[in-house]
């Protein structure tokens, strides 16, 4: 008997037994999603809600009359410590800070990966190690030197200041911010630019230099015009790292009008006064989250292959 | 090794044959080195040399500004002495229990919730492509920014609790939050949801690259789905587990925005980290050998598990 059924039941068990493990899959897959969502989801509708509805409401329910008058009065009305001019000039910082540290950064890293696999030299896996062991230190061991540093060098500004009437930019929080983040970031742009050109055929190199083509011009001609998904990948990567940095922005510029995007909104919401306004501070989270979220969407494929590339080999 | 190097040296008496071109080959044959100098003079400077700095730092006796006094590990031996000082805790005794608590359970939920949800989306599901990027995108924000969110969501009086409430649920307690025993649980929680998606992506592609035909034959062979991935599967995926490990541990021991965002310290800084620690001691109680001290306790325990890393990873592999 066992003989006979055995084959048969599989097949029919096997069909059910498959239907209800595919609904425990997708149901256990919907679940998580739903927890990941959670956040973002309690941070949008919130920041439609008026005050009234948050007080009387619940916390996961649509809002009733939708407003957009928290993200204008977050945008330009908000208290940020003792200003109350919205958060629109601290996005601004961010702006300043981000995309001068990503372009040298990105820049520096390009060269820096084509030296260390067109260009080798003797020790030049010890210059990468060196480099790459520096995106893994907690930056609280750099943190007090370069304060210290930057301290000095804004001095040193000031009297420049009095001397020649223009600072050079010492001392401004912008450019402190910017020299620490391509600083830091370089090991990171080096290793994603080194792990790509690695792949790169080096006869194409050697045939250009046979042809008497010079350094710069093998970059220029050869590499970058090949570089594009790697580009995309550093940049948006740095994009992302520094836009949501806190640290260095707390340390480097954590009060007054210089604050980043970061600490701005750390501010915003931690602040005690009055009566908490939940759903401008939801929508100031939205704005700050804005920049990174729709770069995200737009090419989260490359964001997350920077994340591979950052978390394996080198 | 690529032999550009050696192709170079061939090339440059070609440079030379042309009449004073011999100073622009000089500078051509140390271009390279000279383009990649500024960078690596960082490095030894901004990394290499400020880690130093810190250093001797912790072994001064620096209070609100920097003293270069050398006055013994005076900082060490109080860190030390903190160490044991659990009644009441001491802050570093608190960070450090706190490191120890959030770092195992981070490491082990991301790395055991990663790899599930890499299962469960490895069984040929419709609309991976949506799933995928909605379990990724926490990594994609800053925690000051999504902190907000979670901190309303885990706040007794307007979140989880007050939603159940109104649900029905009236007998739920749900405070974790507010409560300096429980506190850093709450950071546990957030840091998953940060970061398992991230996790999972690494599995998925680990997941991903395993040979079709060894599940098939394994397949053949009668194994149930269970016994195909605790036999065959996961133990293929050893070296995604180290470089999950790794990432993790980093991200543990740098975690430094979640505390505050999150909890602000929590209460009378229940909710520190090694991270915070440092922070506070440095800039806010005017204690800079003994934040030093701690920044360097910090790196070399990262030290001691990344460079061992770096060293198999860049070691030259036969080809």
């Amino acid at each position: 008997m066992s003989a006979v059924t055995s084959p048969a039941r599989p097949a029919s068990s096997g069909l059910s037994a498959r239907t209800i493990n595919r609904i425990v899959i997708y149901g256990l897959l919907a679940l998580f999603a739903v927890f990941y969502l959670m956040p973002l989801f309690v941070m949008l509708v919130t920041s439609f809600k008026t005050m009234d509805e948050i007080q009387n409401g619940n916390m996961l329910a649509l809002p009733q009359s939708p407003t957009i008058e928290p993200w204008f009065k977050a945008w330009g009305e908000t208290c940020v410590g003792l200003t109350c001019a919205g958060i629109k000039g601290y996005f601004w910082n961010s702006i300043k800070m981000v995309v001068p540290a990503v372009l040298i950064s990105t820049l520096l890293g390009a060269l820096n990966g084509y030296v260390l696999t067109k260009w080798r030299f003797r020790g030049h896996t010890l210059v990468f190690a060196m480099m790459l062991f520096a995106c893994f230190i907690p930056f609280q061991s750099v943190l007090l030197p370069m304060a210290t540093i930057l301290g000095s060098l804004g001095r040193f500004g000031v009297t420049l200041q009095n001397a020649t009437g223009f600072n050079f930019g010492l001392g401004n929080s912008t450019v402190n911010l910017v020299f620490v983040h391509v600083v830091y970031g370089l090991g990171f742009t080096t290793l994603f630019f080194r792990n790509y050109y690695e792949a790169f055929p080096t006869e194409l190199v050697k045939a250009a230099q046979v042809d008497g083509a010079s350094f710069f011009q093998i970059f220029r001609r050869i590499m970058l015009p090949n570089s594009m998904p790697i580009f995309v990948v550093t940049v948006i990567y740095q994009f992302t790292n520094i836009w949501n940095d806190f640290l260095f922005a707390s340390a480097y510029a954590g009060t007054g009008d210089v604050m980043p995007m970061t600490v701005a909104l750390n501010n915003v919401v931690n602040t005690s006064t009055g009566v908490v306004e939940y759903n401008v501070n939801m929508a100031a989270a939205m704005i700050a989250a804005l920049p990174t979220l729709i770069v995200y969407i737009v090419a989260g494929r490359y964001f997350v292959r920077g994340l591979m590339a950052g978390a394996v080999k080198g | 090794m690529s032999t550009v190097a050696e192709t170079q040296i061939k090339l440059t008496p070609e440079h030379d044959a042309r009449p004073g071109a011999s100073v622009r080959s000089r500078l051509q044959d140390l271009l390279p080195k000279i383009v990649l100098a500024p960078s690596f003079a960082a490095t030894i400077v901004f990394v290499y040399g400020f880690i130093l700095w810190t250093i001797y730092l912790s072994f001064t006796n620096s209070k609100t500004f920097p003293s270069y006094d050398i006055t013994g590990a005076r900082a060490y031996q109080r860190l030390w002495r903190w160490t044991f000082e659990s009644d009441p805790p001491s802050s570093w005794y608190t960070s450090i229990t706190n490191m120890g608590i959030f770092g195992f359970l981070y490491i082990l939920i991301c790395l055991a919730l990663g790899l599930f949800l890499a299962i469960l989306l490895d069984q040929k599901i419709r609309g991976e492509g949506v799933l995928r990027p909605i379990y990724l995108y926490p990594m994609a924000l800053s925690f000051i920014v999504t902190g907000v969110a979670w901190k309303w969501f885990l706040d007794p009086g307007l979140g989880l609790e007050q939603t159940l409430h109104q649900w029905g649920w009236t007998s739920f307690h749900f405070d974790w939050i507010k409560n300096k025993d429980f506190v850093i649980y709450t950071v546990v929680i957030a840091g998953v949801w940060q970061a398992s998606g991230f996790i999972m992506a690494m599995f998925l592609a680990g997941l991903r690259g395993i040979d079709g035909e060894i599940m098939k034959a394994a397949q053949i062979d009668g194994a149930s789905t269970f016994q195909l991935y605790r036999r065959i599967v996961i133990p293929l995926l050893r070296p995604v587990f180290l470089s999950a490990f790794i990432v993790l541990a980093h991200l543990a021991i740098k975690s430094y925005d979640l505390v505050v965002a999150l909890t602000s310290g929590g209460p009378g800084g229940s909710a520190w980290l090694p991270s915070n620690f440092m922070y506070e001691f440095t800039f806010k109680r005017n204690e800079m050998a003994v934040g030093s001290a701690s920044a360097v306790i910090m790196l070399m325990t990262l030290t001691a598990i990344i460079v061992p890393y770096l060293y198999s990873e860049l070691r030259e592999k036969p080809r």
